[in-house]
């Protein structure tokens, strides 16, 4: 039997999606500018429809890519040209919510928030909120290790992530970790975490569940430059005090949150919002200090959320910038560049410097505890060559941010979007070990192909994998 | 036994190219992972030890793999920050390398986590002499295949470290502790049980067998206090509160407890498994992180109870057969025979 006649074996015709309109929605996801026609899309509903998919694309050599609803930033989820997509939005359901253990036994469809939602009655949360949380599913969170605006404090989705189950590319299903916060052995789901589907798809996935803390205090501080903004930031730090979130607009941005969902931000250069986060007399003590280091920033407007109401009005603001920003013009890139925290000013400087000299204009919005910036480059892809120019700022962006030793990316993962920057952060050595990993878990290279390392073509047979690379490194 | 003492990079190398077998050691404070076994070269990595980058107001460090904790625990605390995931056994020499190999976390790991949550990068040279670095030096990445956070519990399989990376925190301005003794260890459960859930904030929540909870709070000394007796209330009991604690939990934090016992294991704990393990034969104990981490001092017939009873733990010191169960082979294997190809580190 030939591979779709045995994926008709395996999925009823209104699951298994083979015809040219049904396929279009699933070529691309939120990098826009990326789309590849797959061959078919199938929807499991049950982790042994995977298991039995991966299965059968290992036995045809047909390369597939897990995908939940789509939104990764880098391309993470663009199909391969003519392979199978497993869309798993329908394997949604939390299986277990256990409050007492303090974990939750999700499917890889859920949707990050739906986790806290559920929690909720309990007094618990799940911590990692990307700002895709009402959308994105835990799958794809666990693929690209996805953040948020509590890094600092709280870690990553790697962080939360206890256990997995996994179905390797060779169609082996594997358990990795256990229900308790401590584990024996090497750290395998933690290495899972972030390798972008490149080594398997998580079939069920055990979250720890942290209690919702009780008390909240939100600030937002006004400054006549983005560099007082960020010097404000490395004060907060140096009073020792542990923020849950600092994050950072810049002009455009707030004029563009305002003009979205009329925030009542004050129209400056850049603001700045503080949110210490606790138990009520902690969360007292903190915000005296708090107030006394604002005090001395040179804020020139500070205002503290009295109600919860306030606070979600600082939040609001903040939360809707993305697509605020995209009001302001036809097309934007999102990057998601890290730099050590103490540089963030002089990084803000050159991108400055960056979108004059490219004649584009760049909001800035950032988690301004973890350094994470969030440049968005905006262009209008009806006119020629701006989207080649824009690209190559956003580039310019990356080498800066690797160059002041950051990262390439935060939250957003690599994809096929930055894998061309690889070499500028890690060395040759470095990227033919993810090589020879990925070989070894995959030896027909195909768990979500032609992402994350640069070496990796589109067939893994190409001119034998290794040579390519000894020659492109040479 | 040979043994040998690389001082540099290129020394380990050169340490690994040229010995079929190697067993790492760091400060021998976990002689069991340490000790060479028969055909084994004693890889001694003391010598490499020192913090090579510390940014206070970064919260990040990175350090030689072989730098003793008491020696970057002090540098650490000159500027009021701490490694919150606690790690045992720093008294009695162990070092950042070893602590990852090992996967090892303390009493405090309760409040932000455990090693696995402040690991940011590694440099190692794995089984070809090779050089390879994963994650970075900043607390925020997503960028490549997570190298780092597979050394952590790798007991050495996958290659020598040789610098790590790690997020600090700044240290607790005060710290109270609260010991409750309830009726029975059913009670004592259900109160830790409560505990867990509630947004408290605690440093450590410690279970002593049979009923004993050890709760230690940090932060302001002006709103401990209140969150002493707030404590105490939702316990209904007085309790003892130690204001003097530091003294006490770097003697828990040392496994004192474990001292005269001849086995010493980790055991990954929950809830719901503590009364099945207080069944067995264990010898002086005590649940960390809300019950989530055991380390117990054991008899040859313990460690065996242990085993028979499908229980997941590692053992520290006092038994040759460290890890228990091994890791899955289908995952596992392919990532070991893709860094250690000639099988020169431990584990598989």
């Amino acid at each position: 039997m030939g591979f779709l006649e045995e994926l008709r074996a395996l999925f009823p015709p209104g699951r298994l999606l083979t015809k040219e309109a049904e396929l279009a929605p699933y070529e691309s996801d939120a990098l826009t500018a990326y789309r590849k026609r797959p061959l078919a899309v199938v929807l499991p509903e049950r982790k042994e429809e995977v298991v039995e998919a991966v299965r059968l694309c290992y036995r045809h050599g047909v390369p597939f890519v897990a995908r939940g609803s789509g939104t990764s930033l880098s391309g993470g989820s663009l199909p391969v040209e003519g392979g199978l997509v497993l869309a798993l939005n329908r394997m949604n359901r939390i299986l277990r919510l256990d409050p007492k253990a303090r974990i939750a036994v999700v499917e890889p469809g859920v949707v990050n928030l739906e986790v806290s939602r559920r929690a909720a009655p309990f007094g618990l949360y799940y911590a990692p909120d990307p700002s895709s949380q009402p959308i994105s599913t835990l799958g794809g969170n666990v693929a690209f290790n996805s953040g948020g605006a509590h890094c600092l404090k709280y870690g990553m989705t790697a962080n939360h992530v206890l256990a997995l189950e996994v179905v390797t590319p060779k169609g082996e299903v594997v358990h990795l970790g256990g229900p308790s916060l401590e584990g024996v052995g090497p750290d395998l789901h933690g290495f899972f975490v972030g390798t972008e589907g490149l080594l398997g798809v998580a079939l069920e996935i055990t979250l720890r569940l942290l209690p919702k803390p009780e008390a909240y205090h939100t600030l937002l501080a006004a400054y006549g430059s983005l560099e007082a903004a960020g010097n404000a930031v490395s004060q907060v730090i140096q009073s020792g005090l542990l923020p849950g979130a600092m994050e950072i607009m810049d002009r455009l941005s707030i004029e563009a949150a305002e003009a979205a969902v009329k925030a009542g931000y004050p129209q400056v250069e850049a603001l700045l919002i503080v949110e210490l986060e606790g138990p009520k007399e902690e969360v007292e003590e903190e915000a005296k200090l708090l107030a006394q280091v604002i005090g001395e920033s040179g804020a020139t407007e500070v205002r503290i959320a009295q109600s919860e109401a306030e606070r979600q009005a600082i939040w609001k603001g903040r939360k809707a910038a993305f697509s605020a920003v995209g009001r302001l013009s036809p097309d934007y890139l999102v990057q998601d560049g890290v730099v050590p925290r103490s540089r963030l000013g002089e990084a803000l400087r050159e991108i400055g410097r960056l979108s004059q000299a490219y004649g584009l204009r760049v909001a800035n919005v950032f988690h301004a505890g973890d350094g994470n910036l969030h440049p968005l480059v905006l262009y209008d892809g009806k006119k020629l060559g701006e989207l080649e120019r824009a690209e190559e700022l956003a580039g310019e962006i990356l080498k800066l941010c690797v160059r002041l030793g950051g990262s390439l990316t935060g939250e957003h993962g690599i994809g096929v979007e930055k894998k061309g920057y690889m070499p500028e952060m890690f060395a040759p050595e470095d990227l033919l070990a993810m090589e020879r990993v990925k070989e070894a878990l995959d030896p027909k290279g195909l768990a979500n192909r032609g992402k994350v390392l640069p070496g990796y073509g589109q067939s893994p047979h190409q001119g034998g994998l290794k040579t390519d690379l000894g020659e492109l490194y040479a | 036994m040979p043994e040998i003492f690389p001082s540099s990079l290129e020394e380990v190398r050169e340490a690994v190219r040229t010995h079929p077998r190697l067993r790492p050691k760091g400060g021998g404070s976990k002689p069991a992972l340490s000790s060479p076994q028969e055909g084994e070269t004693l890889l001694n990595l003391s010598g490499l030890r020192g913090i090579l980058e510390y940014a206070p107001e970064e919260f990040v460090f990175t350090a030689y793999a072989g730098t003793p904790l008491k020696e970057l625990e002090e540098t650490l605390r000159a500027h009021g920050q701490y490694l919150p995931f606690h790690p045992p056994l720093v008294e009695q020499g162990a070092t950042l390398g070893g602590t990852v190999a090992a996967g090892l976390s303390g009493p405090m790991r309760e409040r932000f986590g455990g090693l696995r949550d402040f690991i940011l990068g590694v440099r190692f040279v794995d089984g070809e002499g090779r050089v390879v670095r994963g994650g970075g030096k900043v607390v925020k990445n997503a960028a490549g295949f997570p190298f780092h956070r597979l050394m952590v519990g790798s007991l050495g399989a996958f290659g020598v470290m040789v610098e790590l990376s790690f997020k600090v925190f700044p240290y607790p301005r005060a710290t109270r502790t609260l010991r409750v003794g309830l009726a029975h260890t059913a009670e004592a459960l259900a109160v830790l049980q409560d505990l867990r859930t509630l947004p408290l904030d605690l440093l450590a929540l410690d279970l002593v067998p049979p009923a004993t909870l050890e709760i230690r709070l940090g932060g302001f000394p002006e709103s401990l206090e209140k969150r002493v007796q707030r404590l105490q209330s939702l316990l209904q009991r007085e309790g003892e509160v130690l204001r003097e604690d530091e003294a006490h939990w770097e003697g828990v934090r040392n496994l004192a407890f474990l001292e005269g016992s001849p086995i010493w294991v980790k055991v990954p704990s929950r809830l719901d498994l503590i009364p099945h393990l207080e069944s067995l034969p264990l010898g002086p104990r005590r649940y960390l992180a809300g019950g989530d981490l055991l380390y117990a001092g054991l008899e040859p017939h313990g460690l065996k109870a242990l085993r028979d009873g499908g229980i997941p733990h590692l053992v520290l010191r006092g038994a040759q057969e460290v890890l228990f169960p091994s890791p899955p082979e289908a995952f596992f294997a392919p990532i070991k025979r893709a860094l250690d190809p000639k099988g020169r580190f431990p584990l598989g």
